[in-house]
């Protein structure tokens, strides 16, 4: 075994050491900060890759280190780290995207008086999400998992001064914990069912043949109660309303939490233990199975319609994010595990692209994000908009040069071979087109069209922000040379089957058919806004307003369908909706727990202390009429007794020393005469 | 072990001591006190600890004597006044005596001759000290180290007392 | 005929009574240090006589013994006679039956 597997540990230790030194430092050293967290990253970074070279000597390479956490009873509950294909690719791209990130962060919060906390937290976020990717126990998953929701909190609630920000900070972390609630219970039933916590323990773990024979049908309900905890966190519906609102966060946050590597873990965790999810599969498909793929397609379908009828630059972006992940889960729950893995990385590549390249022009913009008060920016950010279209291309899907382009068709492949069921396959089909036009839309609205209210004095981002966008940029476009067809190399990695080239392979009919999606997409973008670029300046109808009777000023989608836009806007009434039940049950139950406590608990407290009062008006008069006679008693005893023994304290030391030579004879007169 | 030279050293330590305790000028008592410690070690000669005897000569004639004559000198007002005899004390010594001696004759177990032994040479003392004894010995040159300098600082003159 | 234990031992008593007599009797703090000093040295003979009587051949604790105490009673005396001095400084008297500080 490499000593790099042993010490494992060092890649989160790195990050969260430089965030407890940040913290510790005072709050004027902001260039200390930076510096500390991005050598935190950097040294993670080079570990990682470290870690990664090991795992390219063999295919299928996975080596444990276990050890004994701590006994209680005869049980001993033992935790560890695991280095394999999918945890060395996760690593090195959280710390490769987290570098940058962070970079960028220092550019894009240079004027934020609270940087040094900024960068703690960042740090801190970065080490357990490192700390998950390594785990193999559920239970050390589980504690950096939740170390993840915690930072992810108090990220999102940065700008504590904004109530919006608290709100949603709170929204998110309440969300989050519903599912992991699940994940809770799913883990105590795979304790129970199989003994041990670990993925691989040579051949005793619970992803292992004897530790998933242990469980026998109960791993169906196990994967599910897992399942919730990846809904939460990687925003699947029902459970996705908090991912949009996390936008509330500064924009690295969002590029780094809550786009590439945060909402990441829930498909991180899926393919983790999949062995649970797939375990006594019939031709690739189980109960549990199907339930990821529903939820994912719907998941994916709803967000890309929900990002159409959005105009935050930001919030649209979620909602792509939130869709892509559905689309990862619609991949692992069709077999496509090692399809969904690379749309994950090459998703967290460029997702954390167009999150920084948003930031760049909310920076730009004078922290403005409503796409309609922006425009024309096309010629004033040069760089943000051409690595901004690299972006969007990659997201779209666009074939043959971007990294999305490839991992999207493998998905399209996995779902048209699934026995299951071909619908999935045709509605993500679908949501490639929606993608394609939801992109385009926002592509027009930034930065084609007239200059408008945000587009004032514009300016383009220092270089400490254009380089992070350039460097995710090549990676976006780079990395689609180990995704093609022609050499799977990534997929080979992945699954551990040997990678061979062949160049014949790398035109396949659903080439052409994403080609023609996407080209249809982006037209149908361009046909439909084309002319939405072109709104009057600075006159734009607020959000849910009044005056809807100018058309000229409205989104085009909204002309033509007002009543399907409204419904996109709201999000499809979704809080709303939760707002009149799940939350309103809470405060009803919460209410009736008020008034139990109020009258019925309160009378009981009330009856118990009133025998509380009258065993101590008993007790007292107790003490009064004897203990404390008694005591007093014993009291003047005492003086007498002290008055005595004063007067044989003649301080002459004389007295004393004769005194213990008697003392010494008569003692030695006692034993004479015992004996 | 001559009978003899045991019987004139005896004599010769209790009658010093008895002098040390007894005479009135302090000047001649401590003198006294010296005789009787060369007495002492002269004992320890006879009983085979040469190396005891030579650090009882060199500790307490030596030095201690010395120190007690200087202290006579230092106090000397005092120390020139007649002492009064308590004797309570004499009581109370004899009392303890004869407990003792009592004792001493009771036991049968005590009256042996002496075994023969092979000389306690220095060497075998030294080797003793420093693999046996190592710890004490330190621990003694500390507790030294720290009553000269306790010594030292108790009859400093207290500078602040003069104003 | 050589002399037995006992009579070490008998030696040895009468010091330390000596010694407790000189202690117990004289008013003045240098004889009760002194007398002191005399009771140290009968518990030193008592050690190296026990040691001298014992059978042979063992290790020698009881000259060890000697010579721990014989160096502690060094150091006894050395504070001890410094704090005769500093009494003196203080009270102008060594006379321990004025110094009754610590009556009760």
């Amino acid at each position: 075994m490499s000593w790099i597997v042993t010490s494992l540990w060092l890649i989160p230790a790195a990050p969260l050491a430089a965030s407890l030194i940040i913290l510790s430092l005072a709050n004027s050293r902001r260039s200390a900060a930076a510096a500390l967290a991005i050598i935190g990253q950097i040294a993670a970074l080079t570990l990682s890759i470290l870690a990664f070279l090991p795992t390219l000597q063999a295919p299928g390479y996975r080596s444990v280190h276990n050890f004994t956490w701590f006994t209680f009873g005869e049980q001993a509950l033992r935790i560890g780290w695991v280095l394999d294909s999918l945890a060395a690719a996760m690593l090195v791209m959280i710390a490769l995207v987290g570098l940058c990130i962070f970079v960028f962060s220092a550019g894009y919060m240079a004027d934020d008086k609270n940087l040094t906390r900024f960068f703690a937290y960042l740090s801190f976020f970065s080490g357990a999400m490192l700390g998950v990717v390594i785990a193999n126990s559920l239970l050390l998953l589980f504690v950096f998992w939740e170390l993840v929701g915690l930072a992810s909190y108090l990220l999102i609630g940065f700008w504590i001064h904004k109530p919006s920000a608290a709100a949603a900070a709170k929204k998110a972390f309440i969300t989050t914990r519903i599912g992991d609630l699940g994940f809770f219970v799913g883990i105590l039933w795979l304790y129970g069912g199989s003994g041990t916590l670990l993925f691989y323990d040579g051949g005793k773990g619970c992803l292992e043949t004897a530790g998933l024979l242990g469980l026998g049908a109960s791993a169906t309900f196990v994967a599910l109660l897992i399942f919730c905890g990846a809904v939460g966190k990687s925003g699947q519906f029902p459970l996705h309303i908090w991912l949009p609102d996390a936008m509330e966060g500064p924009t690295p946050v969002s590029a780094l939490v809550h786009a590439a590597t945060m909402v990441a873990a829930g498909v991180f965790l899926v393919a983790r233990v999949y062995p649970l999810f797939s375990f006594g599969a019939i031709d690739g498909v189980t109960p549990s199975l199907v339930v990821v793929v529903s939820i994912g397609t719907i998941t994916a379908l709803m967000a890309s319609l929900i990002a159409l009828g959005q105009f935050d630059i930001k919030r649209i972006l979620a909602y792509s994010t939130v869709s892509q992940l559905g689309l990862m889960m619609v991949s692992l729950g069709v077999g496509g595990v090692a399809a969904g893995m690379m749309h994950l990385i090459a998703h967290g590549f460029f997702k954390a692209l167009l999150f920084l390249g948003a930031g760049s022009v909310i920076h730009g913009c004078h922290h403005e994000q409503d796409i309609r008060k922006m425009g024309g920016l096309r010629s004033l950010m040069p760089i943000s908009f051409l690595t901004y279209a690299i972006g969007m291309m990659t997201l779209s899907g666009v074939p043959f040069f971007f990294s999305g382009g490839w991992t999207k068709e493998e998905i399209l492949h996995a779902t048209a071979h699934w026995h299951a069921s071909h619908i999935p396959h045709y509605l993500m089909l679908a949501g490639v087109v929606l993608t394609a036009l939801y992109m385009t839309r926002q592509m027009i609205y930034i930065f084609f069209g007239n200059r408008r209210a945000a587009s004032e004095n514009v300016h383009e981002s220092p270089p400490i922000m254009t380089l992070p966008l350039i460097v995710l940029a090549i990676c976006s476009i780079a990395f689609s040379v180990v995704l093609t067809p022609a050499w799977r190399w990534l997929h080979s990695y992945l699954t551990g089957e040997p990678a061979h080239f062949d160049i014949a392979l790398l035109v396949q009919p659903m080439l052409f058919v994403s080609l023609a999606l996407v080209a249809v997409g982006i037209g149908l973008g361009f046909v439909m806004y084309g002319k939405a670029g072109q709104l009057a300046t600075g006159r734009v109808r607020p959000t849910g307003g009044q005056n809807r009777h100018r058309t000229a000023e409205m989104d085009p989608l909204e002309r033509a369908q007002p009543a399907l836009f409204h419904f996109l806007e709201n999000k499809m009434w979704l809080d709303e909706i939760y707002d009149r039940t799940v939350v309103a049950w809470s405060r009803m139950a919460a209410h009736v727990s008020d008034w139990m406590d109020r009258h019925f608990w309160d009378g009981l407290v009330r009856g118990f202390a009133g025998l509380g009062q009258l065993f101590g008006i008993f007790s007292a008069n107790f003490d009064e009429r004897w203990i404390n006679v008694r005591v007093d008693e014993t009291m003047t005893g005492t003086r007498r007794l002290g008055r005595v023994m004063s007067a044989w304290h003649s301080g002459q030391i004389q007295t004393y020393l004769g005194m213990l030579a008697v003392g010494m004879l008569a003692l030695l007169i006692l034993y004479a005469w015992l004996a | 072990m001559s009978t003899a030279a045991f019987i004139v050293i005896a004599i010769l330590i209790l009658a010093a001591a008895l002098a040390a305790a007894s005479l009135p000028t302090l000047i001649h008592a401590a003198l006294s006190f010296a005789v009787a410690f060369v007495g002492i070690a002269a004992f320890f000669f006879l009983l085979g600890a040469e190396f005891v005897g030579l650090v009882q000569v060199f500790v307490y004639v030596g030095a201690v004597a010395v120190l007690i004559v200087f202290t006579i000198l230092l106090t000397r007002r005092d120390a020139t006044t007649p002492d009064k005899f308590n004797w309570g004390g004499v009581v109370i010594a004899i009392a303890v005596f004869n407990g003792l001696v009592w004792a001493i004759f009771r036991t049968p177990a005590l009256s042996i001759g002496a075994p023969q032994i092979e000389p306690l040479t220095v060497k075998r003392i030294g080797e003793v000290l420093m693999t046996d004894y190592v710890w004490p010995l330190q621990c003694v040159g500390l507790v030294l180290t720290a009553a000269l300098i306790g010594a030292l600082i108790l009859v400093m003159e207290e500078k602040n007392s003069k104003s | 005929m050589t002399p037995t234990l006992q009579l070490f031992l008998f030696v040895s008593a009468a010091l330390f009574c000596i010694g407790l007599l000189a202690a117990l009797s004289r008013r003045h703090a240098i004889f009760i240090l002194i007398g002191i000093e005399m009771m140290l040295a009968a518990a030193n003979l008592n050690f190296v006589a026990f040691w001298r009587f014992s059978p042979q051949p063992q290790p020698p604790i009881g000259v060890m013994v000697a010579i721990f105490s014989i160096a502690i009673a060094a150091a006894e005396a050395a504070v001890g006679l410094a704090l005769v001095i500093a009494i003196y400084r203080h009270y102008r008297t060594t006379n321990v039956d004025r110094l009754d500080q610590l009556k009760g």
